[in-house]
């Protein structure tokens, strides 16, 4: 095969006009990067995360401030009494102590037990100020803090963002483009030429395909190298599962590109597709969170199947057979649309 | 082997109530210039893609170099090349990238810098379509045709828009092809082009052929000039025999 053959030359378009959109690059390579430092800042690790407590200021308060002030877990604000609700609900402050009006009286608690920092928090200032009235703790255990590798948000949330990722150039990247030569009546010119029409459409894939190394190799080794993500997998069982999922959303894209012929047409038809996965595929949170009813569905969805797969192997340490039914999935929304696309597929 | 290079019977093509192509029959002579002339929506785009097995007719018996669609598909594809009335080339190529693009579609062929020499784009080489002018993207998208080194060239008016400098260049792209034996069916709004051009026309109107012939034939036919001291025009044909629909348009 040389460097004329169709193939190659569809491959190499491709290609081309990929790298020369710097659009395209920035969605592909820079943004991952951009949104996992900004998430990552925006919630560090538990541990590290300081229990806000906001402090009304009376004469009384100045007690609750000393007894609280000792405490490294614990960040006081001061606020008006009137500002109370607002910081509350904004989330500037976890909880509102009220001191009590004359010395020895218990303070008030004001917080949202729905919420979770709110409970920690209560039970914080509820320790440091009853320790400061003079409980004695029967015994003291002896904690052993440890860092379990893998373990913060960060180290979660970056194969979320690489499965994200690999949806969105996919789909973006094939639907766009091909909807784009026929809004050209680019596919017409072709189709009029001995072109093979499935080459045509293996091109694209293939193109695809190339830019997958160094769209995942972005943010794992920015993850890795900079902000210390463990990987536990081997790097092939990871390039495989990458491999996979960008096949099913490449079929994907083929499948959203198989008719449209307005920028407009593929560019909702593409959202339409993606928004649900982007909220219920556990990119950012855990699927955990949907209710049970939901599950089947979420679990069945590829961004889901990808997400949960990458995450078992750079995360656990997965082997390819314990994910085979994520695997599986995958390889379904791999062939069907495919199939389905090239039944739909309009050349004019 | 037929004579002809295409010969299409009877053909006709509808959208629904609209019949764009009403029973329209034509023969392309080997080596001829044949111009496919008519006002706007009088089917010529229509016809010349049924002749490039883009669309099915309806009814009707298409013959193109000897050869027939939906059997003989992949050999005329090889001698066919095409030049579409709309495409826009892909704009982030450079033009050296295209030509090799469509080259590598062709068994046979002209290498890249013939190509280059034809249509006097090789200045133009490394720049992006995007950047090139009208008549360069034009003379580029011929050069796309040319490619395959085709039998049969079909061009859906190549010179759309163009300035009279670019015209011309084009009209010696075309008699250099014919010079080595090609065939061209082209269409045009320009008569003078026509005129220049064509060894036959066939002006076309509501689907079908309402007069064909050398445009000297059709001049002396039809042509009666409006003033008595210029000689008849292909033009003058034309407003005869298709003035009715202008003014109805
Ligand atoms: N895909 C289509 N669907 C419906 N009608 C169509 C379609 N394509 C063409 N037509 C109609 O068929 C008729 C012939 O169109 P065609 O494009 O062949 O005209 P034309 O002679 O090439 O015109 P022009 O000089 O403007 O290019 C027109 O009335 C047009 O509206
Ligand atoms: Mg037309």
């Amino acid at each position: 095969m040389t460097t004329d053959h169709p193939l190659i030359q569809l491959t190499l378009a491709r290609l081309r006009e990929f790298i020369r959109e710097p659009e395209a690059l920035f969605w592909t390579f820079i943004f991952p990067i951009v949104i996992s430092v900004t998430l990552a800042a925006a919630f560090p690790g538990e541990s590290s995360r300081p229990v806000r407590v906001g402090l009304v200021d009376s004469a009384a308060a100045e007690a609750v401030r000393s007894a609280l002030a000792g405490d490294d877990g614990i960040t006081i604000v001061e606020i008006a009494p009137d500002e109370e609700l607002g910081a509350l609900r904004e989330g500037d402050v976890h909880i509102v102590v009220v001191a009590g009006e004359a010395p020895g009286d218990p303070p008030t608690y004001r917080f949202d037990p729905a919420r979770d920092e709110s409970r920690l928090a209560r039970l914080a200032v509820d320790a440091a100020l009853k320790r400061a009235a003079g409980r004695a703790d029967p015994w003291q255990a002896r904690e052993e803090p440890l860092v379990v590798p893998g373990s913060r948000y960060i180290d979660w949330l970056i194969p979320g963002i690489l499965g994200m990722n690999i949806m969105s150039t996919g789909m973006w990247g094939v639907g766009f483009s091909i909807a784009q030569a026929r809004l050209r009546k680019l596919l017409k010119l072709l189709a009029a030429s001995p072109m093979r029409k499935s080459q045509y459409l293996l091109a694209q894939m293939m193109a695809r395909l190339m830019f997958l190394l160094p769209e995942a190799a972005v943010p794992l080794g920015f993850g890795a190298l900079v902000l210390g993500m463990p990987i536990a997998g081997s790097l092939g069982s990871i390039a495989a599962v990458c491999l996979i999922g960008a096949l099913a959303f490449t079929a994907l894209g083929l499948l959203t590109a198989s008719r449209a012929s307005t920028i407009e047409a593929i560019s909702g038809i593409l959202n339409l597709a993606m928004l649900p996965m982007w909220v219920l595929s556990g990119v950012f949170f855990s699927t955990a969170n949907f209710p049970e009813v939901a599950q089947p569905f979420i679990q069945a969805l590829p961004l889901t199947a990808l997400n949960d797969a990458l995450r078992a192997v750079i995360l656990e340490g997965a082997k390819l057979s314990d994910i085979k039914g994520e695997l599986g999935i995958l390889g379904v929304w791999a062939v069907v649309p495919f199939g389905v696309a090239l039944q739909l597929f309009r050349w004019r | 082997m037929s004579t002809s290079a295409v010969r299409c019977e009877r053909l006709t093509k509808r959208y629904g109530d609209l019949t764009a192509v009403d029973g329209l029959s034509l023969t392309v002579r080997r080596g001829e210039c044949f111009g496919l002339l008519g006002p706007n929506g009088a089917g010529k785009t229509t016809t010349i893609e049924i002749l490039e097995g883009l669309l099915t007719p309806d009814e009707g018996d298409v013959e193109v170099l000897g050869l027939r669609w939906g059997r003989d598909d992949d050999a005329l594809r090889q001698r066919l090349g095409i030049q579409l009335q709309e495409t826009r080339l892909a704009e982030k190529l450079s033009v050296e990238e295209t030509l090799r693009l469509f080259r590598s579609f062709y068994r046979r062929g002209r290498t890249i810098d013939e190509l280059l020499g034809i249509v006097e784009l090789e200045a133009k080489r490394h720049s992006w379509v995007g950047k090139l002018s009208g008549g360069q993207r034009q003379r580029l998208a011929i050069a796309c045709a040319l490619a395959g080194a085709p039998d049969l060239l079909f061009l859906d008016e190549p010179t759309t828009g163009l300035d009279p400098q670019s015209r011309r260049q084009l009209w010696g792209v075309l008699e250099r092809f014919r010079a080595d034996g090609g065939t061209v069916v082209l269409t045009t709004h320009y008569m003078d082009e026509a005129e220049v051009l064509c060894d036959r026309v066939a002006v076309v109107d509501c689907g079908h052929v309402i007069a064909q012939g050398s445009p000297q034939e059709l001049i002396a036919q039809f042509g009666t000039p409006k003033v008595v001291t210029h000689h008849g025009t292909l033009e003058d044909v034309f407003m005869a025999l298709t003035g009715r629909h202008l003014r109805d348009d």
